[in-house]
């Protein structure tokens, strides 16, 4: 499996991220999305990787953390969501309201329909 | 909205976990904004699709062809059976394996967003999560499985299996014809990930290098 350079550059400044021979291992597809989702604002040129790897050793100096799988990537999104809000690309309110109608929308939802945002955007 | 609190999942609504919601507020917002571009996400998440592997699964299966007693404890209990093998979800999900044939074949779904059964297929593939996807297996499951290639005699019943957080599918393929004799390493390198979804069929033992 080849790594990508930015992804190389990932894995040089943080040398915790899980991994293996081929490159980081996940434990579920939401530590996935949130590691792709860093890259992707690394390479749109949002942070530099010595600002990531200091937002997320804050998130786990923090929390004591053991850094290891599920944890790992939870303090992981934490690091991200600090990041993306410092950088003024979002902010807590904004995240909370969000995260809020994701689970209003899959509450809504019955089973077998694909859960999408919809009605309860409109008031944001 | 349901006025009933009691999580009933596969009934009247669904329930995203907490890392789930997470995930999606800051992605959406992201994407939304224009900060980040949705197939840049997908490219880079399908990079590690195969990373988990498949290959646990694979060996589920070759096992359960190789050993007639294991393939009865998969199918009447699939969750142990595969943790008997090592491979266990973290959440604690029930696997239910369900068992191509001559007159049936599986493929499965999650309709709702994107439950797999990753302790033994690994990361999901990008196709799994897209909208049309979900939508169209259940619609017109034969006319998606065309699109993998796979064609499914008329007369054979095509059952779609729809997945939930608790309860995920495992297909169990049928044993290719020409392999009487291989061990389960060598079975194992023809069972597919597709297969295992029911979106391909294994491979023959001409499909693989000697």
């Amino acid at each position: 499996m080849s790594v990508s350079k930015s992804e190389q550059a990932a894995l040089d400044a943080v040398p915790s991220i899980p991994r293996n021979d081929d490159g980081p291992v996940f434990v579920e597809p939401w530590q996935a999305q949130a590691f792709a989702m860093t890259i992707a604002l690394y390479d749109a040129g949002r942070f530099t990787w010595p600002e990531w790897a200091e937002a997320l050793s804050d998130q786990l100096r923090q929390a004591g953390a053991e850094q290891q799988g599920e944890d790992y990537y939870r303090h992981w999104l934490s690091a991200l969501e600090q990041l993306s809000s410092a950088k003024g690309l979002t902010n807590g309110p904004e995240l909370a309201a969000r995260k809020d109608a994701w689970d209003r929308a899959a509450h809504a939802t019955p089973h077998g329909e694909p859960i999408v945002l919809g009605a309860e955007l409109a008031s944001d | 909205m349901a006025h009933d609190h009691h999580h009933d999942h596969d009934h009247d609504h669904s329930e995203l976990p907490e890392m789930d919601l997470r995930v999606r507020a800051l992605e959406s917002l992201l994407v939304e904004k224009g900060y980040v571009d949705p197939a840049a996400l997908d490219i880079i998440i399908d990079t590690y699709e195969n990373k988990v592997g498949p290959q646990n699964g694979a060996r589920v299966v070759a096992k359960a062809w190789s050993d007639p007693e294991f393939k009865k404890w998969l199918l009447d209990d699939g969750s142990a059976a595969i943790v008997s093998l090592g491979y266990s979800g973290r959440q604690g999900e029930h696997m239910d394996v369900v068992e191509n044939t001559d007159d049936v074949h599986n493929m499965v779904v999650c309709t709702l967003c994107s439950c797999y059964p990753w302790s033994v297929l690994g990361l999901p593939p990008v196709w799994y999560k897209s909208a049309p996807y979900r939508s169209r297996a259940v619609i017109d499951p034969r006319g998606v499985l065309a699109e993998f290639g796979v064609s499914i005699a008329e007369d054979k019943e095509v059952r779609v299996w729809d997945s939930t957080a608790e309860m995920r599918y495992l297909v169990l393929p049928q044993r290719p014809d020409g392999t009487e004799g291989w061990s389960e390493e060598q079975l194992a390198a023809l069972v597919t990930r597709d297969s295992m979804i029911g979106t391909g069929l294994a491979l023959s033992p001409d499909q693989v290098p000697a």
